[in-house]
């Protein structure tokens, strides 16, 4: 086994290989990334949905309150079958990545909406009633209130969130996106030897993810020390 | 003619019923000292007046007009003329002292920021914090906590003001100057409903004295009659045992 | 626009097939979290108590694991252990792969867990006169227990909707079973919709036990929802 791997290695780590593998891997982290961009955005939305106390917003509330439910219990690869059947049916043309991106989307507003949820409730009730005995609306209050407060505490685990779907968007090799493990699956239909090309692969995902979660435990720590709680 | 009307008013926490019945009015300009023993449901009434703890039952009116607590579009014009302190300041911990008492004229009343500003710092000198303006509310104490969240009240300058035992943290030469500048704010016509442990500061400054046990008015009058000569036997055994003190 | 009429008909004759993969994906997701959980606590107590190179090879253990896609660790053990010379059926790559995956997660959750026993219960135990046995199983062990059993419960959760990418092995749990079907009817979104409900009721049936569980024996802190 040794020598075969010798023997492949400077072709395997060639220009080209290596060119290929590196547009993959930012495809992996773009996936990751664009989806807990809007995802967090999204999430957010659906969080504030959830504390409105309005009679006529009802039907929004469940309905948010349905979606991060049901969003966080269904897998990935589920999610991403039913999306890309879904525009499969409706005949919309849209490149695998994109349909990828709308499954990591959707996933990530559910999670991301809890966690923000998480973040809202953390800033004490007295900080709301006197918002609201002041005659803040809720947009109101979470804009110049709750936020500046709660940003602190849901940044740590919406980081950590984004850093856990880089590696769950291997799945979408599954459907044909251009990331990672497909360029892996690439590579060895190619004729290198598994052990060569996953390993690779399998460090490729390390040296993407290892700096980014120590940065997030980095992130976590800063901003729960003291010395950082100042706006 | 009274300003602010109270009848019946409930509310529960859960199965607990803190308020029972409570009736009470303060007339335009007068103050209203409201005392009690812990847990009576004092600061109950109050977040029931700005609408923060749901009426079970009971109506309650401003200059005539009835609110509907149901209504989100009454409770914002009743937020609109009544203030409140709170017994725990509340103070936003994310702004700085002149930030908490600018945010809601300039961004909820969209009041001019400059105005403001010279008011919010007027008022807040006159509470005794002129050099605490850029201050955290972490980095003060909490009688200093508490002037601040006075002068955030007022910067909102309300009709009726709620004051929930805002001595209990001073110091007592700062019980005095929290003192006068109610009295000035009585002289200039506000309305006030005051809860407080400090039966001094109550005697002093009240009109009329509410005397509430377990979610309900047990007796009302002067603070002449109140202190001196209260007619029910469970407000004699409070004011004694709190004047000994 | 989706121009589509539904007809979950067609699919009713599959379901026993669908509620069998669901029987399957539980099934990998217990066996992998117990072997995970064992993994996890000798890998927790050996950060905790062990000296530096043990420490230090468990630390790199956790660090691999939980940075590199369990799919493609799947991916290493199928296909790239066979040139070493070990073969493994897909079943027994995806048990492994999860399982080793959740002995890292394991062990990072248990670490947490027991770091965060409290000196302040150790001290109240000594002044009552515990022995150190006592102190572990009276003080120490229900402690760690309630802190542990929230984020345990939530990795099991996890690691239920993870078993879906057995399917991309051939192994006939709940999404293998649903590509199948699919590629026998072409009712795609019939039938992934109604696996994406079974998933959805497996793991809630999973998450109430588990709260009620969580509650009552363990004493922990729990929500549903
Ligand atoms: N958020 C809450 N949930 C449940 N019960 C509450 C809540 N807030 C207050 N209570 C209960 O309502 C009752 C009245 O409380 P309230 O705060 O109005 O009393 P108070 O007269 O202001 O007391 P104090 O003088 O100690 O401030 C008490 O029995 C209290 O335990
Ligand atoms: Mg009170």
């Amino acid at each position: 086994m040794w020598e075969r791997l010798i023997e492949e290695a400077p072709r395997f780590f060639g220009y080209y290989n290596l060119v290929f593998l590196g547009k993959a891997a930012l495809a992996t982290v773009a996936l990751s990334a664009l989806g807990c961009i809007i995802g967090i955005v999204l999430g957010s939305l659906v969080a504030l949905l959830r504390l409105t106390t309005r009679l006529p917003l009802a039907p929004l509330r469940w309905i948010a309150a349905l979606y991060t439910e049901i969003f966080r219990r269904v897998p990935f690869l589920v999610t991403l079958m039913l999306v890309f059947f879904a525009f499969q049916l409706s005949k919309v043309d849209l490149p695998m990545f994109w349909v990828a991106a709308v499954s990591v989307t959707l996933i990530a507003s559910a999670f991301l909406a809890e966690i923000v949820r998480a973040g809202f409730e953390s800033v004490h009730r007295n900080q709301w009633d006197a918002a609201a005995a002041m005659n803040f609306g809720l947009l109101d209050t979470v804009r110049y209130v709750v936020l500046p407060q709660a940003w602190r505490i849901i940044l740590p685990p919406a980081f950590g969130f984004f850093v856990l779907f880089i590696k769950d968007t291997a799945l979408a090799s599954q459907i044909g996106v251009i990331e990672l493990t497909f360029a892996g699956k690439v590579l060895n239909n190619k004729g290198f030897s598994a052990v060569l090309v996953f390993g690779t692969i399998l460090v490729a995902y390390f040296l993407v993810s290892w700096p980014l979660s120590r940065l997030g435990k980095h992130l976590e720590q800063r901003l729960a020390s003291p010395r950082h709680q100042r706006p | 003619m009274p300003r602010l009307v109270i009848n019946g008013l409930e509310a529960r926490y859960g199965s607990l019923k803190v308020l029972d019945g409570i009736d009470l009015d303060v007339a335009s300009g007068d103050v209203v000292g409201l005392i009690g023993p812990s847990g009576s449901g004092k600061s109950t009434i109050l977040r029931t007046l700005v609408g923060l703890t749901p009426p079970a039952a009971g109506s309650v009116e401003i200059d005539g007009e009835h609110i509907d607590y149901a209504k989100p579009g009454d409770v914002r014009r009743l937020r609109d003329r009544l203030a409140i302190v709170f017994q725990q300041y509340n103070l936003f911990q994310n702004m700085t002292v002149l930030q908490n008492v600018m945010i809601a004229p300039t961004k909820i009343k969209k009041r001019a920021a400059a105005e403001v500003r010279e008011e919010a710092v007027r008022l807040l000198a006159k509470v005794g914090l002129a050099d605490k303006l850029d201050r955290y509310p972490d980095e003060l104490s909490g009688g200093q906590q508490q002037r601040v969240a006075i002068a955030r009240a007022l910067a909102l300058r309300p009709e009726i003001l709620l004051l929930d035992e805002v001595t209990a943290a001073l110091d007592p030469e700062l019980v005095s100057e929290v003192l006068d500048t109610i009295r000035v704010l009585a002289r200039e016509g506000m309305t006030m409903l005051i809860v407080s442990h400090e039966m001094g500061f109550i005697r002093e400054v009240s009109k009329e004295v509410v005397f509430m046990d377990a979610g309900r008015v047990v007796e009302r009058g002067t603070p002449a009659k109140i202190f001196d000569a209260p007619e029910e036997a469970r407000t004699r055994d409070f004011v004694s045992k709190i004047l000994r003190h | 626009m989706l121009d589509y009429t539904f007809q979950f008909g067609q699919i009713v004759p599959y379901l026993p097939r669908l509620l069998d993969g669901a029987v399957v994906a539980l099934e990998l997701a217990v066996l992998s979290f117990c072997g995970g959980l064992l993994l996890g606590t000798v890998g927790a107590a050996l950060l905790t108590f062990a000296g530096g190179v043990v420490r230090r090879i468990i630390g790199w253990y956790v660090s691999f694991f939980t940075n590199t896609p369990q799919l493609v660790q799947i991916y290493f053990l199928y296909f790239a252990l066979p040139d070493m010379g070990i073969v493994l059926s897909s079943f027994t790559a995806v048990l492994l792969g999860m399982t080793l995956n959740a002995g890292a997660y394991l062990t990072e959750i248990q670490r947490a867990g027991f770091e965060s026993r409290r000196q302040s219960e150790m001290e109240a135990a000594e002044v009552l006169g515990f022995s150190r046995v006592q102190q572990i199983r009276y003080v120490i062990l229900p402690h760690v227990a309630r802190v542990l059993f929230p984020p345990l419960s939530n990795h099991f959760i996890l690691m239920t909707l993870g078993t879906s990418m057995a399917a991309v092995f051939g192994v006939e749990e709940l999404t293998g079973q649903a590509l199948n079907i699919n590629s026998v009817t072409f009712r795609s979104l019939e039938i992934f919709s109604v696996t994406a409900l079974l998933y959805i009721a497996v793991t809630l049936v999973a998450s109430a036990l588990l709260a009620v569980i969580g509650t009552t024996v363990f004493r922990a802190r729990m929500r549903m929802f």
